[in-house]
């Protein structure tokens, strides 16, 4: 069904490429449209995208559904916050100390979590994520559940760039560019395949040589990573940092949008990730019982789509498809 | 000190047993039909809804409960028909997505239809009161009620998937469905009537927990997730397990709670004691399902496929 | 602290409206959490907010107003977006809101540096009431630990030796506990922790049966007060005097009911407090919303007549005179007085409430007796404004 990229420009690739362009578009036609605002929107559904696309390598690749990846969104946010208090402020060091963190963290539960299978494997990474949560939640010095408030947005190089909200976007957008085009070239290469592969059969795999256990938790710990970053950038846009980011619900909708855009393909999860934001932005700006008309287009995508956005237009667009 | 730990023990297993009621419905589902059923909160909740409704529109408990039965068996036909069916064949992750839609859809049309507000359920007159235990403690009569529920609810599962007709077609049609379709039996009926029998459950536990627990709209997400750690350490599909398991849980929960702080404190100095057991506390369930799945992947009494 | 204007002057703002009509409308953001199981709070706190526009006539000291609510979703990073929008995109001159001191964490600073004022019908926390106070920000309520305070005032008054402590294990449950121990001079015979949204007390309660303290203290906020409360009363404890802070409430009474009867908690406002405009203020809320307004209605409710009395006294185009003005206007109070204090919380009056059954079979709590008067928090002293 969903094979990752093969030789060339996939129509995939291409269509993750075209999003990433439109939305470089949102800044100039926001000033036009007298209304900053949408670059502060379209700022969210990039860091979100982030998420959505490191979630994608380890549910979409390797079928391994992950009830806990809000967690490294946790981490990333908590790096910043951590940092900070302690007088670093330079982005690039919070994005490598919320890596480290995510990537121990991922390193350890993983190699736990990965000997489970199915749902047992979705609920130990939500025992995971849990405990992480409510490690937070007691830690008394960065406010405990109610959170702490940053100082400032990040530095880069000593200035304060981030301060502007058009640049940062544009970082949040190069951040996410980055990490397509680092999936992208993964899911290709033959550790990609590989991954892919111990999805379709693990035994044939085997078979091969190939230790499907390495795989996953190399897989485990890159996705975790990725997702830190879109945890620093989070942190940073909010200018404040709680457990809630790290809630399981915050993971359930993480799995949503990446179902939601259709998985596997990359560009689905971004998709995703921009729609549910739309979705969720323009329905509660018009009623408190928004959640309903969310679940009912959820329901509708799920029932008439299966493979979620992407999916969809796949189906419209039949010559586009492979 | 020995006997309130053995009444906290008791505490903890009145707990299980109070999750295993609501884990019932869902081991039940899962197990049979291999469906992910993340509404399954929701239906409780409706349960507690329906059950606060009629009660209060009947004056009596007893009428309440059984028109509350009756309405979420009906909503869980409903569902079946509409929702339901059409997602068997699916993979699980369709199966996430299309309930956690539903949940949404769910929790906001209750919101919509009772307000945010939280409802009251009075206790019948026959259950309410407590008796004396040891010293100045007491024991509601209402939770000795729940206990004896809970095990009915156990047994009567028991009986029915391992020694009736019924229970042997559906673990049948779990494991090979165009066989068991080919030797005469309507398989999708059988679905339709497990799925709602589970709706059911669900709906008997929302409604009798009521007078006990707070009817709210965020009812269902606590116990949903509890409910889930319950049937994956009892090994999924497995009554027994999910019996196990709540009890388990319970157990771990309600001791660790209470004496954790004082089992540290003889090990610790008490300032590290009482931080350590604020940061310890809440992980203790989760701890216990991640200990159970690194030694046992498939939970207790799991089977070893997929 | 008070200035001259007067009732009046905000009752003629009606009578000025046109006048001003062609002026642009003064917008003000209600940033509560209106969806999600916490949903109730937030619902009473716009109301009593849109009640108070309703009763102004639609406008702000003389001028049109547009209130434009906005649902906070209880998640601190939507908030603070939320926040944003309304105060650079919507053009918000006030934000009423939030419900949640996390929430509040995350919208104050895009609020503040928003250029708009933030006005708490609820959310008082001690970051912002010491050295963090901010002079754009006013909390309308109350400090967060001073309900607890004065509980313990009321314990000592009341002789009780011998308190036991109920909590949830979070950053709120410790401070409000702490609140109870700063006052307190009796013996706490133990701090039980709680789970977030715990389901069953059935082990704590058997603690408190052994223990057998004068009293009981409890902050269990929402849907876990109700289980407490109701278990409570069914493990036959009720011979201990129970009391708490935001937990046996308007919000949650409904789901108590008799369970609740009796049980004390504090506040510096109770639908039947004697105070010019109360009554009315209730009566009004109760036919137009159908339920008892709960603190959180209140403290709206008064958030918008102070509002309105300072743009009446220094209209909205001089900030400076704006924010002078809301410190110190006087307006018409359901709590009977009103002043802020150097860090811009409350100095008010704190009453003992007790669970009652009003004569139309709702469930409310009642004011029974003055507890401390003119109270300052604890943390006003470490503000240095201006």
């Amino acid at each position: 069904m969903s094979r990752p990229a093969q030789r060339g420009m996939s129509g995939r690739a291409k269509a993750a490429l075209a999003l990433i362009a439109l939305m470089a578009l949102v800044p100039p036609l926001a000033a036009l449209a007298g209304d900053p605002f949408l670059t502060v929107v379209a700022s969210r559904m990039a860091v979100f995208a982030i998420a959505a696309l490191s979630l994608d390598l380890i549910l979409g690749f390797g079928a391994l559904v992950s009830f806990g990846h809000a967690a490294y969104l946790g981490l990333g946010a908590y790096a910043v916050a951590v940092c900070a208090r302690h007088g670093i402020t330079d982005l690039f060091v919070q994005i490598a100390a919320g890596a480290a963190a995510s990537a121990l963290f991922a390193l350890v539960s993983g190699a736990i979590s990965l000997r489970t299978r199915g749902i047992y494997f979705i609920m130990i990474t939500l025992a995971f994520g849990q405990m992480a949560y409510f490690f937070f939640v007691s830690l008394s010095a960065y406010g405990g559940d109610d959170g702490t408030t940053l100082a400032a947005r990040s530095t880069v190089f000593g200035r304060p760039l981030l301060e502007n909200d058009t640049v940062f976007f544009y970082v949040v957008l190069a951040c996410l560019a980055t990490a397509f085009g680092l999936l992208h070239r993964l899911a290709g290469s033959r550790f990609g395949r590989a991954l892919a592969g111990t999805r379709e059969s693990e035994l044939r795999m085997q078979a091969i040589g190939f230790r499907p256990f390495r795989y996953r938790l190399a897989a485990y710990v890159i996705s975790g990573m990725i997702c830190s970053v879109a945890g620093v950038l989070l942190a940073n846009q909010t200018e404040y940092v709680s457990p809630a980011y790290m809630a399981w619900t915050r993971s359930g909708e993480l799995i949503v949008m990446l179902l939601l855009g259709g998985i596997g393909t990359l560009a689905g999860a971004m998709a995703g990730a921009l729609a549910t934001v739309a979705l969720e932005e323009l329905l509660a700006g018009w009623s408190e019982h928004w959640r309903l008309g969310f679940g009912l287009i959820l329901l509708g995508v799920v029932l008439w789509s299966p493979a979620g956005l992407t999916g969809l237009i796949r189906r419209l667009l039949p010559e586009e498809g492979r | 000190m020995a006997n309130l730990f053995l009444l906290q023990l008791l505490n903890g297993a009145q707990f299980g047993i109070l999750l295993f009621l609501v884990a019932a419905g869902l081991t039940l589902v899962f197990g049979i039909m291999d469906f992910i059923n993340l509404a399954h909160g929701v239906l409780y909740m409706l349960g507690a809804y329906l059950m606060a409704m009629f009660a209060l529109s009947t004056g009596s408990f007893w009428l309440g409960l059984a028109l509350a039965l009756g309405a979420t068996l009906v909503v869980g036909l409903v569902l079946e028909w509409l929702v339901f069916r059409r997602l068997y064949d699916r993979p699980h992750l369709d199966q996430v997505l299309a309930t956690f839609a539903l949940m949404m859809i769910l929790s906001e049309g209750v919101k919509i239809l009772w307000g945010s507000a939280p409802l009251n359920v009075a206790m019948p007159e026959l259950l309410s009161g407590s008796v004396p235990l040891a010293g100045p403690l007491r024991y509601p009569v209402y939770r000795i009620a729940i206990i004896v529920a809970g095990l009915a609810t156990a047994l009567g599962l028991w009986a029915m998937i391992t020694r009736t007709r019924v229970g042997m077609l559906l673990r049948a049609g779990a494991s090979n469905r165009p066989m068991v379709a080919a030797l005469g039996t309507d398989i999708s009926k059988f679905f339709m009537l497990v799925f709602a029998l589970g709706a059911m459950l669900a709906g008997f536990a929302g409604a009798l927990v009521s007078p006990v627990l707070s009817v709210d709209p965020g009812m269902g997400d606590q116990i949903l997730i509890l409910t889930f750690v319950v049937i994956v350490i009892g090994g999924v599909g497995s009554v027994k397990g999910a019996f196990a398991g709540a009890l388990l849980v319970g157990i771990t929960d309600t001791v660790g709670r209470i004496f954790g702080p004082i089992w540290l404190k003889m090990v610790m100095d008490p300032a590290a004691a009482a931080q350590a057991g604020r940061v310890l506390a809440p992980m203790l369930i989760y701890l216990l399902m991640a200990a159970i799945l690194s030694w046992r992947p498939n939970g207790l009494f799991g089977r070893s496929t997929r | 602290m008070m200035k001259s204007t007067m009732t009046a002057l905000a009752l003629g703002a009606t009578a000025l409206a046109p006048l001003s009509a062609l002026a642009e409308p003064v917008k003000v953001g209600v940033l509560m959490t209106l969806s999600g199981p916490p949903a109730v709070l937030g619902e009473h706190a716009r109301d009593g907010a849109l009640l108070a526009l309703k009763t102004l006539g639609g406008t702000l000291g003389g001028q049109e107003a547009e209130f434009i609510i906005a649902d906070a979703e209880g998640k601190p990073d939507i908030a603070a977006q939320k926040a944003r929008r309304l105060v650079e995109s919507d053009g918000a001159a006030f934000v009423i809101g939030p419900i949640f001191s996390n929430v509040m964490a995350a919208i104050a600073g895009p609020v503040t540096e928003g250029g708009a004022f933030l006005m708490s019908p609820n959310a008082g926390p001690s970051v912002f009431a010491g050295e963090g106070c901010n002079p754009d920000i006013f909390v309308v309520s109350y400090q967060n630990d001073q309900p607890d305070q004065v509980m313990g005032e009321y314990a000592n008054s009341a002789g009780y030796g011998s308190v036991v402590l109920i909590a949830p294990n979070y950053q709120a449950g410790m401070d409000h506990l702490g609140g109870f121990k700063r006052t307190y001079e009796g013996t706490v015979t133990t701090e039980l922790l709680t789970q977030l949204g715990q389901l069953d007390y059935s082990a704590e309660l058997a603690q408190i049966a052994a223990f057998q303290p004068d009293a009981v203290y409890a902050f269990l906020p929402g849907g876990m007060g109700v289980n407490f409360v109701k278990q409570y009363a069914q493990a036959g404890l009720s011979g201990i005097p129970m009391m708490s802070s935001f937990t046996t409430d308007e919000t949650t009474l409904p789901a108590m009911q008799d369970a609740a009867l009796g049980m004390f908690s504090s506040g510096s406002w109770a639908p039947d407090l004697d105070a010019p405009g109360n009554a009315e203020f209730v009566e009004a809320f109760v036919a137009e919303y159908g339920r008892v307004p709960a603190s959180y209605a209140a403290y709206a409710y008064d958030a918008v007549m102070l509002m309105d009395a300072a743009i009446a006294e220094a209209g909205t185009e001089d900030r400076d005179a704006l924010r002078d003005a809301l410190k110190t206007v006087d307006f018409p109070t359901v709590r009977g007085k009103f002043a802020f204090g150097q860090n811009q919380f409350p100095v008010q009056d704190f009453y003992l409430t007790e669970v009652v059954q009003r004569e139309d079979g709702a469930y409310a709590t009642s004011a029974k007796e003055l507890v401390v008067a003119d109270y300052v928090d604890a943390y006003a002293g470490a503000c240095a404004a201006e």
